[in-house]
């Protein structure tokens, strides 16, 4: 047995993975407004609170899995969810800060829902004030401050969300919390 | 005052009263059992258990007894079942080489190595009805026994092959694709198409093989060979690096002979239409072989105009569990929909007298 | 309440539920994509709203409140059928009263009252593809998805114009999601077609015959389909409900003699049935 499966999981498998998921589409429906996960009693370094119960609560041995979070947290997500390891052009969820929007799958246009979820793991998450995102789920447009993304993230945005329908949706992580921004929404800067 | 219709609850806890009672019937009668119905409806058991993809020869016999003997209803049940229980894998693939026969034919050969075995078959009774079962008690005499042939009998395909006369089947090391899993999306590849086709209707197939025969995309088969038998289903864990012997099912495999004129890469030959179903289902797996080569007809450059030869069509109709659900469920309340159409056509009714009256 | 301890909370194994659910987030992402998902045989038949159960099931919690309507009714067989098999399973809690649900799964019809943000509707959907009856072949429809070519539609809808001077659809009236994909809101009036945009509760789709899972965010465009001179117009009986007096819902038919008699009512109970209390109150 590998050094990260003497970690638990989550601490009830059914109701967590069904919270963490309601959460996960909450956020999915309402781009930009944050939610709250349950999240894992104990974890593997590398890997934060939300971002793990996000791969807890849906990878399984169908969803290739890019993990950037070290041997350790690989071996537990194997573990608990079955999900092998891939390239991160080829997987169904990456978790990888450097992994470029353009450089995952976006599906096809047949089968734009192949398109890759990528979770990115942020510093901090606020509404009220910075990006102005608006699109499908927005009442008009929505305010949210995201600390920690990497340089040109809104330029690649821009350039995986003219490819709609393919494209990647993300997952921002921070904490126990986390906000999405599913792919076809516009996110313009503060 | 009119006052809506009340009490769903109740009404459907009588209609499942009711359906107990006639499901027993009289009860003067003994009741059946289930291992009445696997040991002398075993050709319903069969059915349902290659209908409803669970090899499960009790379970199928309770599912026609709780049924009332709608076999449709039965492969229901049984697939309703199947579906919570949980998948460790797949098995090796059949070798029915190895099968223990029961019964094995073939109408491209008077004789053959292993011979021809006419085993328990309608085929030569008259069919008139025997009232002797109508009375109760055993009928005389049991069936002669005899010393079993253990020579090997190789399937007639591969004596064809031998002589590069039939085409070989491109042989996949990747597991195949599980319809059950992933919808199917079309074009389906072979592998796909023959879950579809041996979980089907067999009365759906039958109808589409013998389409074929009139004329719709017809491709002049023979039968290679039928065979019936007992063989192994051998599992290799994943924690293992051997087979597991996970017990003998009994399986039908017919192999129908197929001309092929041939193309600018491929010499004249014939080509092959497979049938495989759980337990005794000849019928069955005659008709999935004919569907089986005329779906293959796109690819052997034989057009695709004949229904019979149009995978979508087929495969998206086969399942008898899909069928019957949808058609049945049109008993189901449509009124508010109904209402639409009805003032749709109220609306131009009117619009169409008026013109007339003017 | 306590769910049956001899099935998985809310009857689907946990693998089924994750599939489904990454499904269901697909679906959430491309607003009226059809995704298809490996549908599961259910202990209901094909027709009678397997689709819609996937999904629920997926979706539901212990804490949720479900509301399961069939024509806009709690009382008909199937929606009674339908919440017995949660409360069984999963031990939810189930209510009658729209306002008070978090989840509503509904065969043909739309609450009349507005939903919320907290709430999700859940359509049960018999053919998901709105060209079907234009073009049954599924290999087809996706390619004519893929490059948004609905040319199919409009020369339908054109036809209909032509021969009876106005769009002769009144149900599974189809509608442009987001002005990118053509969706078919199942076979709900085309009176309840408005109440799909820009709705603030979250719609799913399921459709399990056919495994197709689809959906509408909430706030997100659905447009029913129509031309300039021949605008989209809702159909309803010109009557009033018999019951609580309202011109403005959607009406079922009743016959209540064979001499021609008949009367309409709210084919929404629970809206009916609030109307008739606020009308008793003011009395």
């Amino acid at each position: 047995m590998s050094a990260g499966t003497a970690l638990a999981g989550f601490a009830d498998p059914v109701l967590d993975s069904q919270a963490a998921f309601r959460a996960v589409l909450e956020a999915m429906s309402r781009p930009g407004r944050i939610q709250r996960l349950p999240v894992p009693p104990e974890l593997p370094p590398g890997i934060g609170p939300a971002a793990a119960a996000v791969l807890l609560a849906l990878a399984d041995a169908d969803t290739p899995i890019r993990l950037a979070a070290g041997a350790e947290a690989q071996a537990w997500i194997r573990f608990h969810t079955g999900a092998r390891a891939a390239p991160a052009a080829e997987a169904a969820f990456v978790l990888d800060s450097d992994a470029g929007l353009l450089d995952l799958d976006p599906g096809t246009e047949e089968e734009p829902e192949r398109g890759a979820t990528l979770i990115l793991e942020v510093e901090s998450l606020s509404e009220g004030s910075g990006w102005r995102l608006s699109g499908p789920g927005i009442q008009a447009t929505h305010r949210l401050a995201v600390a920690g993304v990497r340089d040109g993230f809104l330029a690649d945005w821009a350039a995986s969300r003219a490819r709609f329908p393919r494209g990647v949706d993300v997952i921002l992580c921070a904490g126990d919390r986390i906000a999405a921004l599913p792919r076809g929404i516009a996110i313009e800067e503060g | 005052m009119y006052v809506a219709t009340k009490g769903g609850e109740r009404a459907i806890g009588a209609a499942h009263a009711w359906l107990e009672e006639v499901r027993r019937g009289d009860p003067a009668q003994p009741e059946i059992t289930a291992a009445q119905v696997e040991q002398q409806l075993g050709l319903a058991v069969d059915r349902v258990m290659a209908e409803g993809s669970c090899h499960d020869r009790g379970l199928a016999a309770l599912a026609v007894k709780q049924s009332r003997g709608d076999l449709i209803e039965a492969a229901f049940l049984l697939r309703a079942y199947r579906t919570t229980l949980p998948r460790f894998g797949a098995s090796l693939p059949l070798d029915t080489n190895a099968m223990v026969l029961s019964r094995r034919i073939s109408a491209t050969y008077k004789d053959l190595p292993g011979g021809q075995v006419l085993g328990p078959t309608f085929d030569y009774t008259h069919r008139l009805l025997d009232f002797r079962l109508a009375a109760a008690g055993a009928l005389p005499g049991g069936a002669p026994q005899g010393e079993p042939d253990l020579a090997p009998t190789p399937r007639v395909t591969e004596l064809l092959a031998q002589d590069g006369l039939m085409q070989r089947e491109a042989a996949e090391e990747a597991e195949p694709g599980d319809l059950t899993r992933q919808p199917l999306s079309f074009p389906a590849d072979r592998p796909l198409r023959l879950q579809a086709l041996a979980r089907g209707d067999e009365g759906f197939l039958l109808s589409l093989g013998y389409s074929t025969q009139r004329g719709y995309g017809g491709n002049h088969p023979f039968v290679g060979e039928i065979r019936m038998g007992e063989i192994a289903v051998e599992f290799v864990p994943e924690e293992l690096c051997f087979a597991v012997d996970l017990g003998d099912i009994t399986v039908t495999e017919c192999q129908m002979v197929n001309q092929f004129k041939g193309s600018r890469t491929e010499p004249p030959q014939f080509t092959r239409g497979y049938g495989l179903v759980f337990g005794h289902g000849e019928r069955k797996a005659m008709s999935m072989a004919l569907v089986d080569r005329a779906l293959r007809s796109p690819e052997l450059g034989e057009g695709s105009e004949a229904p019979a030869q149009q995978q979508e069509f087929v495969l998206s109709h086969c399942d008898n569990v899909e069928a019957t659900g949808f058609v049945e469920h049109l008993k189901l309340p449509h009124y508010v929909d109904f209402q639409s159409e009805l003032e749709n056509v109220r609306t131009m009714r009117a619009a169409v007298m008026k013109e007339r009256g003017e | 309440m306590t769910h049956d301890p001899g099935y998985n909370f809310a009857y689907l194994d946990e693998s089924t539920k994750r599939m489904i659910r990454r499904a269901i987030l697909k679906a959430v992402a491309i607003p009226g994509h059809q995704v298809p998902f490996g549908s599961r045989e259910m202990p209901l038949p094909y027709g009678w709203g397997t689709g819609g159960i996937q999904v629920t099931a997926s979706v539901l919690g212990p804490r949720d409140v479900l509301k399961v309507i069939d024509q806009g009714s709690d009382d008909t067989t199937n929606a009674v059928s339908i919440r017995a098999f949660f409360r069984r399973t999963a031990g939810v809690a189930t209510t009658e009263r729209t306002a008070e649900a978090t989840i509503i799964q509904t065969r043909h019809r739309i609450p009349e009252r507005r939903l919320t943000e907290g709430q999700i509707l859940v359509y049960q959907v018999p053919i998901p593809e709105p060209l079907a009856r234009l073009e049954p072949r599924i290999a087809e429809t996706r390619r004519l998805h893929a490059m948004a070519d609905y040319g199919l539609m409009h020369v339908k809808l054109y036809e209909d114009i032509a021969k009876h001077g106005h769009i002769a659809t009144s149900y599974s009236y189809p509608v442009m999601v987001n002005e990118r994909y053509l969706m078919s809101p199942s076979p709900i009036p085309a009176f309840d077609n408005p109440k799909m945009h820009m709705m603030p509760a979250l719609q799913l789709f399921g459709a399990g015959r056919e495994k197709r899972i689809y959906a509408v965010p909430p706030y997100t465009a659905v447009r029913s389909l129509d031309f300039e001179d021949h605008p989209f117009r809702p159909i309803r009986a010109p009557h009033r409900c018999e019951l609580c007096g309202s011109g403005d819902t959607y009406l079922d038919e009743v016959l209540v003699d064979d001499k021609g008699g008949r009367i309409f009512v709210c084919s929404d109970t629970d809206h009916c049935q609030e109307r008739q209390a606020m009308r008793e109150a003011a009395e």
